[in-house]
Order: structure tokens, then sequence, then C-alpha cells
């Protein structure tokens, strides 16, 4: 039987003294309840506030149990999604040149705009927050259907593209969804790991794809590092 | 053998049947909750039916969970919740429409088309009591006349009864199609806005303005006296029914405030305080209401002044439903007791407007003095003390309309649980508050009315005797920060008025 | 040659921020640290100066080995949250008191005392600015009066005054070895004690408000050499200085007049461009210094500030708990239609533009019991909307400037419904930037303009590029018009709170 982790087992203690309390309970009252040293117990608090399992107050710096911990399982607020994402996006249109899009998975065949930035030519665009998109004809679907759940993954010929998808970390849609011009998408997950969203640029053909349709791999490396920045930015560890 | 009394009590949620031993003791209970019914914004019904039902389930229930057999019984107490109205066919017991709960704001048409006749909302004030307001019963009654098909034509044809829940329980207790007793009791009357409350008769001019035929109307009696046996099909068959108050005289009685200036106050969903003024009526210059407290038998009747608030313990729901802040509304006072007050902000529930002393349709809720200081736990501090505000400004009322200051108050209710509530009450009114051993005052009420027409009790004193306090919150807080605690709720109050405009309704 | 790049200080009101910019005003890293906020009692807001001095230079050192080589940071730009107090000895640096936040109100009784006197006037005059306790100057008067002995010290030049850019700067530069007590014009301009003509301290001023001018700061232009900075790892000629609003008009690149952003933060401001003329405010906006180039005239603005916007969502978060994260307000008012006939005036300290009523505190109003929280925090996001209102009604009365589009910053830019509302409201375009920075951008632009990053402000607004535009919906800008006199009778509701009782009331 494989042993126990001693430090799951220390947090896991903190959390039932914390949740336990009537009151926010500073440090010290903690370390003396698991019966932990204050630096081991100040170190372990440190990680359950960053992963928001605990939150404490900035005016007495005492502890309670964290929204993060209370929500456990509920899905990722959208609204939130975008406010964490923002700067990620605007740095990701400024780079590139291009229009940024975040999109999440509605229903089967859908994708909807979660949040849009400008392409940053100052031209006449419209805002697209809450516009429906085909999801399998587009970049951005193309990501989010190869991550979602088995049983909402589209079967036959597309469960061999998909599965290249989920496998190199991107998708692109060249001219499918709109003529002369393509997306290029990576995945945003969330905390644990679940892709939450599908973060792209959306531009011409020729400019985001090279002469055998393979994405500028400039752009694809600025739009996997900006997905993997929202990511972490969401709570995701792993890089 | 012991022997026993009934009390029903028909409320505004559920319906509970309560069987009390001579000591006042509760024995057994049956309790039933019955749908509410919110066809369009601001209307409540009930069925009727539904309500009869419950009644007889709740009294099986209640007889099953006791030693007690219908033979053991000797009285069944009726109490209510009051204003309610029922319109039914006396030939098939069926009800036209579901009964009109007194929360219900349909009339306001009504109420404006009769104030406008002259005299506004004091038309019918000196003869009923009562200023003309949604709450009442008769124009409930006239609503359901003119918008039932062929109903108005029925009634005056003689086919149609009217009556509160207590009449239509009673009705159907004794027989109902099957020669039904067709009556209601003085406290009851004097909810309808139709009986003098000097001559204790229905006054024929104000049903005639109100368009509601004499035919229908109950004969009204005492609080105490048989009215008739229960039915031979029912579980109490030949048990005599001698006890009927409307709910918070029930209260009042159980509260044995048998004295002149004596009082009680219930917290529930709103707030009901009764102020016992002996054999005069009190006409009110505060905004009170006189109402009939009760008559025993061929006894000179008791009157009180009442000062009804429609929302404190609603406001705990509001916050618990509406909000989320807590999950049960017992958790309000340990989330008020987090912080040491309430932080400067002050909390109107005038959510469809206010009741007692100000009669103000047009103001809404309020919350005022906020300040980034403020967090639930001073809003959780505001909303209980919201209710003892409230209070403070009917006591205020209370005192100013008797001229004589109430030494102290006897307190029942769901809210008396909670000691934060009622400590801050007995600050702010710097009169003892009073919880009794006996909580379920209104049942007993209806019960000691019950038991005393048929000689279960001998009289009034021996009720007196059983009254045993269970607790009694001192006033603490000193004079000056009283003072200026209700200075501010009275100015928030001003705050939540002329609200509703015509832009607003 | 390895790009050139300028290093950004955004000393705010939560957190210390060190930022570092490229040529194409793009960000390439980022460090931020928040600290603690003191709340001693109702109404009181501190910050502890050795903390925000500690949190800069760690900042800065970290943001710096973020670059390593990749580029050279050639100069620092500091922006700071105005108005926030802080008393400090000379001889240790050692702070006297916390810094007083400029939400503090502990003023209020001081300020009601100084507008009675019969010299009063002479404030407006002079400054430009109504006597009221947002300023620091009042601030300053409290900390003479309260702690022991600071007057007298103070006029024996043992005690130093500045704002935060002020004391950062000091400390930059070498604190008690040789530091540098300078402050810039637009963070001068908000003590009340600057003639806002001719960008000096006042004399009568000073007298006004007992202030010996030993402890002062001296006066500089936001854009222009101000010391050089010893402190950190690297010595980095600091050269841009700006408050954070001006340095967030300075970042939208709004260098014409009419031209305007606000910032929706904790509190929010709107900033017009006046040019280099003087505006006469009569309807509760302000004027106020917008920057000054070395060597060049000064540049006014006219701005509205509104003490609680975003801050109304956190108390709706922290006070209340009814929504884990600040975003999610958006997702619980989008539970339902409309506010179910709620006004939230969020005036927990009083009432700033266009009102000025220090008395108002906070009030829901029209609350039935079919309000749920839903209702409620679509009237906290709309308070927002309404008070930006509020100010454009009265700047454009003031400058008699059309507003063709309002720029847009701040956290609460990522909330659509928000924004939308906005452009609702005002019935004028709202355009959000590519760079939501805008504070520290303005910093580093007024820093690398002086050091000749770049040319002229034409080079930075061609740097300014649209993220988003919300335009107004049509019909809501007249269905918006006939509700706000709900919302003006709760902000009357919200400042008679504060009155003293009426006659009518016992």
């Amino acid at each position: 039987m494989p042993g126990t982790v001693q430090s799951i087992e220390r947090a896991a203690a903190i959390l039932r003294v914390v949740a336990r309390a009537r009151d926010p309970l500073g440090v010290t009252d903690i370390a003396q309840a698991v019966g932990l040293a204050k630096t081991t117990t100040h170190g372990l608090l440190r990680t359950l506030l960053q992963v928001g399992f605990v939150q404490q107050d900035r005016a007495t710096g005492r502890y309670t149990v964290g929204t993060g911990l209370l929500r456990l399982g509920d899905p990722l607020d959208l609204n939130e999604v975008r406010a964490r994402s923002s700067n990620w996006a605007d740095a990701l249109a400024a780079r590139s040149g291009h229009t940024v899009r975040l999109a999440t998975l509605a229903g089967a065949d859908e994708v909807v705009v979660v949040h849009h930035v400008f392409r940053p030519d100052d031209s006449a665009q419209v805002l697209e927050v809450g516009t429906a998109l085909p999801a399998r004809t587009t970049g951005l679907g193309k990501v989010l259907l190869a991550h979602a759940p088995e049983a909402r993954r589209p079967t036959g010929s597309w469960a061999t593209e998909l599965a290249e998808v989920r496998a190199r970390g991107w998708g692109v849609d060249r001219g499918e969804h709109e003529p002369e011009r393509g997306c290029i998408a990576a995945p945003v997950r969330g905390p644990g790991g679940p892709v939450v969203a599908a973060l792209g640029i959306n531009g011409p053909v020729t400019v985001l794809f090279d002469g055998r349709g393979a994405p500028r791999p400039v752009l694809l490396g600025m739009v996997t590092d900006a997905a993997a920045a929202v990511s972490r930015e969401l709570g995701h560890g792993g890089g | 053998m012991p022997q026993y009394v009934v009390a029903i009590d028909q409320g505004t949620t559920s319906t509970r049947c309560m069987i009390f031993d001579h000591g006042g003791a509760v024995v057994s209970v049956g309790q039933k909750e019955h749908e509410q019914i919110f066809p369009r914004a601001g209307w409540v019904e009930h069925d009727a039916l539904e309500i009869w039902r419950n009644t007889r389930e709740v009294v099986g229930q209640a007889i099953a969970r006791s030693e007690a057999g219908a033979s053991d019984i000797v009285a069944i107490g009726i109490t209510n919740q009051r204003e309610t109205a029922v319109v039914w066919d006396r030939k098939t017991g069926q009800p036209v429409y579901n009964a009109i709960v007194w929360q219900d704001t349909r009339t306001t048409k009504i109420i404006e088309e009769l104030g406008a006749l002259g005299g506004g909302a004091d038309r019918y004030k000196d003869k009923v009591g009562l200023p003309l307001a949604t709450y009442f019963a008769g124009p409930k009654v006239r609503w359901i006349l003119d918008n039932v098909d062929g109903a108005r034509e029925r009634a005056e044809r003689g086919e149609l009864l009217m009556g509160t829940i207590d009449s239509w329980l009673i009705w159907n207790m004794t027989g109902g199609a099957d020669g039904g007793q067709h009556l209601t009791d003085v406290s009851n009357a004097s909810r309808t806005m139709l009986m003098d409350y000097r001559t204790l008769a229905w006054d024929e001019s104000i049903a005639e303005e109100m368009g509601i035929p004499l035919a229908m109307l109950p004969e009204i009696r005492s609080n105490s006296e048989e009215y008739g046996q229960g039915r031979k099909a029912g579980f109490l068959a030949g048990v005599p029914i001698s006890g009927s108050l409307g709910d918070q005289q029930a209260a009042t009685f159980g509260q044995v405030c048998f004295e002149r200036g004596m009082a009680k106050n219930t917290y529930g969903t709103g707030n009901f305080m009764l102020l016992n003024t002996g054999e005069e009526a009190v006409p009110s210059q505060n905004g009170l209401l006189t109402t009939l407290c009760y008559q025993l038998g061929d006894g000179k009747p008791v009157y009180a002044l009442e000062g009804s608030i429609a929302v404190t313990g609603s406001l705990v729901q509001w916050v618990r439903d509406n909000l989320g802040m807590i999950k049960s509304a017992p958790e309000i006072e340990d989330l008020a007791r987090s912080v040491d007050d309430n932080g400067g902000a002050y909390f109107v529930p005038a959510f469809s407007g206010l009741f007692a002393p100000h009669w103000r349709g047009d103001a809404r809720g309020a919350v005022v003095g906020l300040t980034r200081y403020v967090n639930k736990g001073h809003l959780a501090r505001a909303v209980l003390e919201a209710t003892a505000y409230q209070t403070r400004e009917v006591l205020d009322a209370m005192n100013a309309d008797s001229g004589v200051d109430l030494t102290e108050l006897r307190v029942d209710g769901g809210m008396v649980g909670n000691e934060l509530l009622m400590q801050f009450q007995a600050d702010l009114l710097d009169v003892p508050v009073i919880r009794p051993k006996i909580a379920e005052t209104t049942a007993l009420g209806a019960a000691y009315a019950a038991g005393l027409a048929v000689g279960f009790w001998s009289d009034l004193d021996e009720l007196t005797a059983k009254w045993a306090e269970d607790k009694r919150w001192e006033p603490q807080m000193p004079a000056e920060e009283r003072e200026r605690n209700y200075r501010n709720w009275q100015k928030a109050v001003t705050k939540s008025l002329d609200w509703v405009d015509e832009d607003v309704r | 040659m390895a790009d050139r790049y300028v290093l950004a200080v955004d000393q705010g009101t939560t957190s210390t921020r060190s930022l570092v910019f490229d040529r194409g005003g793009r960000m390439v890293a980022v460090r931020q640290r928040e600290h603690r906020q003191y709340f001693p009692r109702p109404g009181w807001v501190e910050h502890d100066p050795m903390e925000i001095w500690a949190n800069t230079r760690r900042t800065a050192a970290q943001v710096l080995a973020d670059v390593g080589g990749a580029g050279e940071v050639v100069a620092l730009g500091i922006a700071n949250q105005r108005e926030t107090t802080v008393v400090w000895e000379r001889a240790t640096g050692r702070p006297v008191l916390r810094a007083l936040v400029w939400q503090d109100t502990r003023t209020a009784e001081l300020v009601a005392e100084l507008v009675a006197r019969p010299e009063a006037p002479l404030v407006r005059e002079r400054s430009g600015m109504a006597t009221a306790g947002y300023f620091s100057g009042p601030r300053l008067r409290w900390i003479l009066e309260h702690v022991p002995r600071a007057q007298e010290r103070a006029e024996r030049g043992e005690l130093l005054f500045g704002t935060m850019e002020t004391w950062l700067i000091w400390n930059l530069t070498g604190g008690p070895d040789g530091g540098v007590h300078v402050t810039d014009v637009t963070n001068a301009s908000r003590t009340l004690l600057m003639d806002v003509r001719t960008c000096r301290w006042d004399p009568d001023l000073l007298a006004f408000f007992g202030i010996p001018a030993a402890m002062l700061p001296e006066i500089r232009p936001s854009v222009g050499v101000l010391g050089v900075a010893t402190a950190l790892p690297q010595a980095l000629p600091i050269t841009g200085a700006l408050g954070d609003q001006q340095a967030a008009l300075f970042g939208q690149a709004c260098f014409a007049p009419g031209e305007a952003k606000c910032t929706y933060g904790t509190g929010s401001f709107l900033l017009q461009n006046t040019g280099t003329e003087l505006v006469h405010t009569r309807s509760g906006s302000i004027s106020t210094v917008a920057y000054q180039l070395a060597g060049e005239p000064v540049h006014y603005a006219l701005e509205g500030s509104v003490a609680v916007t975003g801050a109304l969502v956190q108390w709706l978060r922290d006070g209340l708990g009814l929504i884990g994260s600040a975003p999610e307000v958006e997702t619980l008012a989008r539970t339902v239609d409309d506010n179910g006939g709620c006004y939230v005036v969020p005036a927990f300290s009083g009432l700033l533009a266009p009102h000025w009523r220090g008395e108002a505190r906070g009030l829901v109003a029209g609350l039935t019991s079919y309000v749920t929280k839903g209702h409620l925090a679509r009237a906290v996001l709309e308070a927002t909307g309404w008070q930006t209102r509020d100010v454009v009604q009265a700047m454009a009365a003031d400058s008699g400037l059309s507003l063709p589009a309002l720029r847009v910053d701040g956290g609460m830019t990522t909330n659509n419904l928000l924004m939308q509302f906005i452009a609702d409201v005002l019935d004028t375009p709202v355009v959000r930037p590519m760079v939501g920075e805008t504070v520290s951008l303005g910093a580093a632009y007024a820093a690398g303009l002086a050091v000749g990053i770049w040319s002229d402000v034409e080079a930075l607004r061609r740097n300014w590029h649209r993220a988003a535009q919300w335009t107004p919906s049509r019909g809501r800008a007249e269905a918006l018009d006939a509700e706000y006199p709900r919302w003006e009778r709760a902000v009357q509701l919200s400042i008679a709170w504060g009155a003293p009782p009426e006659p009518g009331v016992r």
C-alpha cells in the first residue's frame, strides 16, 4: 500500500481546523491546533491561500475558508475567465497584430465568444462577446471539441483530426468558416487541468499560414504561450 | 380519566391542531402546511377546501398521537389567520373563489374608490376602528362579488355565504351544507370593516356602500360560548365547539393579558402588538387599530389597541432566500453576533409600504448609513434591529393613545428565541421584555376560551395563575444612546417614504 | 543593440507594481505586491509607508532581474495614488505615523471648521479646488495637530511632507543620506497648497492651513529629471512622475483638448484634457494640472472623481459575501433582466464629484420582497454608470467641450455588462485601449519622453490602439433618461441621511 503524503495530510488538518472555527484564526492558533511549528503552518497556509482554499483578512491577517474550497467542483465563472485573461489577450493582439478571441463550448456544435480583442489597426470593428460560432469549422471549436469529455466528442472521421489536435496542443482552420480567413487556437486549462476555454488569433489565411498550410511558427508560439499564461493565471499549475 | 381541550390553529402557512391538558400543557400536535398561491404580483390566495381537508387531517394526527379519545375531549377552540376571506355556496359548500389572504393587495383600487367617496382612509374609522387598507376582509369579499361571474346575483338571492376562516371552519365542522352553523366571533368580525365596534353588529350602511348583501354575513357571537357540536361523521362528533378568536387576540388571551394596560407582542412574519384597553374602546390618534380584544359569553366586550407591522420575521427570510446570506433563519443571530453594533446601518423593510403607525403605501425598503466598514454582520444586526425599532414605534403610539405608559411587554412568536433581538428590544423600549413558559400562546388562547365556556376552567383568575415567566430581559442601554439610535431610525424611515410615485408602481 | 526599455512603478491604493515597457508601449515584465490596509476606526484608512517602500524596492529589483539582458532599462517613471499623505523624519526616514490614505475621512470636522473661516474662499481661488477632506493639505494639518510636537519639529525642518511619489523618490535617491525631496506638479496640485496658475507653493494657502514651508518638497515638471535612483540594483534616472489619474490620461494619449479617459478601479476618475487654459468650474468638476513637460507650459484637465465604484463590488464580495470574486458580479447580475427597482448609492464616505457632500452615506433604495441578490448586483454595477453620468454632465456644463467618446481603463473594463451600460447611459461610445495598464504606461511614457525613447507626444499617440468598443444600444438612452430621476432621488436621500436631523424628526 502506498504511503501517505505528509504535506497533504497536514494541509487537510489545517483546513479542518479553519473550517470548524467560528471566528477567523491567526496562524498561531492554527499551528497550535494542528500541533505544527508556526513556520511550517505558515508555509502550508501560503500554498492554501494561493489555490484559494483559505482566504486571509487583509486587516487582521486571520484566516477563513476560501471560496475556492467552497466552490470546489463548480464550473469556472466565465466572466472571471475574461477578467483574468484580459492582459494576456491584449498582449497577444498587440504582438501578433491580429484579432484575439477567447471562447468556450456551448452545446455540441457551437462555441460562444467570451472575450474579444480588436485587431490593433484602429479600423471599425464590432465587439463579438456573446456571439456563437460553429464548433466544427473554427480553430477555437476544434480545440474545444478535442478536449471535450469523450461523450460530447464527434465520432467518425472527425475523431482522427481531433485526436491530432489534442496530441499537438493546438488547432487551426483555414478558410473553413469564413473564406480567406483562418484561426490558430490553443487550449486554456483551469485549476487541475481540464480545458475551460480556447484562445486564438484570427486573420487572413495567407498571413497566418505558410505555403503548405502550416501555421507560422512565430504566431503559433505566441498563441500557445498566451494560452499557457492564461492557464497559469487561472490557477493551472502545470506548464 | 383525564380530560382535554383541542385547539385548532389555522395559520397563514399551516394548520395545526394541539391538544391541551388541564394544566395548560401540550400533549400532542398535528400540523400540515398548505399551498401559497401567487397568481400575480401582490396576489396571495389559499385553497379553502385544502384548508378544511388539512384541518380534519391534523385533528386526526393529534388525536392519534395522544392518549385521548373523542370522549375525553371536552371542548374545541379555534383560532385563525385574520382578515382572509372566503365566499362559498350555502348548498354545496363549494367556495366560488380561492380564499383571498390578508397579505393580498389586489383591493387597492376598491380602497381608493371607497376613500374617494369622502373622508379618505378614515372614512369608516369612527365606526369600525380601522383605516381603509387592503389588509381587511370586507373589500376582499367585494372583489370576489365583482369579479366572479354571477356571484353578486347569487349572493343577493342568499345562495352564497361569506366568512373569515373561523366561519368557514365552524360551518364545516358543525355539518356544512347539512345544518352547519354560519357564525363568526367578535374579534374576527372586527377585522372586516363591516362591524360597528360599539354595538357589535354589522353596520348596514357600510355593507351597502361596500356592496355586500347582509344575507351572506354570518351571525356575530362572543369568543367563548357553545357555537355547536362536532358533526357526526367527524373525529370529534358531539364535542362542543366553544371558543373562537383571531390569532392575535388568541395570543393576547393565551398571554392572559386580562387587565387593562397589559400588552403582548407576537414576533412572526410580521409583528402584532395588542394592548388591552378594558371595556373602553380607544380611538387611535397615532396610527393604531381599535379592535375587539375578547368577549366572554354575554359579558361586556373588552377592547384592544393593535399595532400591526408588515415585515419583521419575513425580513430574515428575505435575507436568507433572496440574498442567500444565511442558510437558515436562526443563523442571523450568529452573524449579528460577529460584530458589536450595526456599524451605522439601518434597514427599513418597507417592502410593500409601511403599516402601523405610518400606514404609508408609498414607502419602499431602504438600507441607509452604509460605509465600507459595514459588513454582513452589521447588516444582520440592522435586520434584527429593524424589528425592535418598528416595535418601539408601535409602543410609543400605544403609550400616546392610551395615555398610560406600558411597564412591561410580554412576547411570543418565532423570533423570541433570538436573545440578541430580545435584549435589544428591552434596551430600546426601556421596559422589561418577558417570555412566558408556554410559547404556544395562540393555540393556548383558543383552548382557554373554549375550556372556559364549558367550565373546564372556572374563571380568568385560574388561567392567570397558570401563566409563568420563562425569561426576562431588563433594559441596559443608557438613555442617551437609546434615544440617539432611535432618532437615527426615525430619520431612516423618512428615507423610505415617497419612493413610489407615477414613475414607480 | 539591445532594445531600450522603461521601468514604471505604479504605487496604487492596494498594491505596488513594477512594470517594464518597450518602445511599442508593450508590457515586457511585471511584478506586484499588495500592502496591508489598516482600518483603525470607521472612516479611517491607513497604509504603512515602510511596507510600501519595501514593496517598491523589491518589485523593481525583481522586474529588472526578469528583464535581464533582454533589453536595457534606461529610465524610471512613477505613478502614485494621489492625496495620500506621509510625514517622516528627515534624519531617520521614519514616518511619524502611518500614511493617511485618500479615502480616509477623519478630517471631516477639521474641514468643516476651515470652510467656516472668512478666508476660506481663498482656497478655491488659488488652488482651483474646493476645501475638501479628499485633498492632502487638510490631512497634513491633521497630522501636525495630532502628532505630539509635530508642528514645531516641522517648523525646525526636522519633518518632511510628501505624497507617495515624494516619499518613494526620496527613498530611491538615498533617503536620509542625500535623498531628493521633490514632488511633481500634478501631485502638488492636489494638496490645496499650490497656486494652480503659477505652480508654486502659495504663502497665503500655507498660512491658511498652518503648514511650515520647511517641510514641503520642491515642485517639478512631470516630465524631466527628478533624481537618480541609487537604491536599486541598477542606478536609474527618475525622469517622470505623475499622479495616477494624470498618468492614465497620459497613457491613454489624451493630449488634445476634449479628449477624456475614465479609469474604473476602486474609485473612478474621469479626466478631460482642457489644454493650457485653466477652466473655471461651477458644476462640481474640478480643474487640475494634467501634466507638464520640462520647459513647456502646464496642461490642465477637468476631473470628476467618484470615490466608490469597484470598491462597491469588493464590498459585495468581502462585506456581504454575495460573490466569490469581483468578476462574478456580472454573472450574478445576468441572472435577472433589470435592477428590480432598486438603486445603490455607494456614498460610503460621502460623495465626491459632482456633489462634494462629505456627509452623505451609502444607501440602498427601492427594496421590495421581489428584489434578489441578482437585482442588487445589477444595481451595484449601474451605480458606477449613473455616477459616470453625473460627472460627465457636470464637466460638459463647465468646459463646454463635447465628449466624442470615452476612453476607459482599469479593472472594471472587463465587465461587459457595465461597459455597455455606461455607453447606454452616456449615449456615447466607450472605447478600451489595447494596453489596459494605462497608469503605469503613462509613467513610462513620461520617463521615456524625457530621455528620448519617444520623440514627442505624437509618437505616443501612434502607440494607442483600440481593443474594444461599446456602442450605445438603440433606444436605451431614452429609457435610461427616464430612469435618471430615480437615481437622482436616491442620491438626494443618501445626502440627506448624513445631514443634521430635519426639524420634523424628533
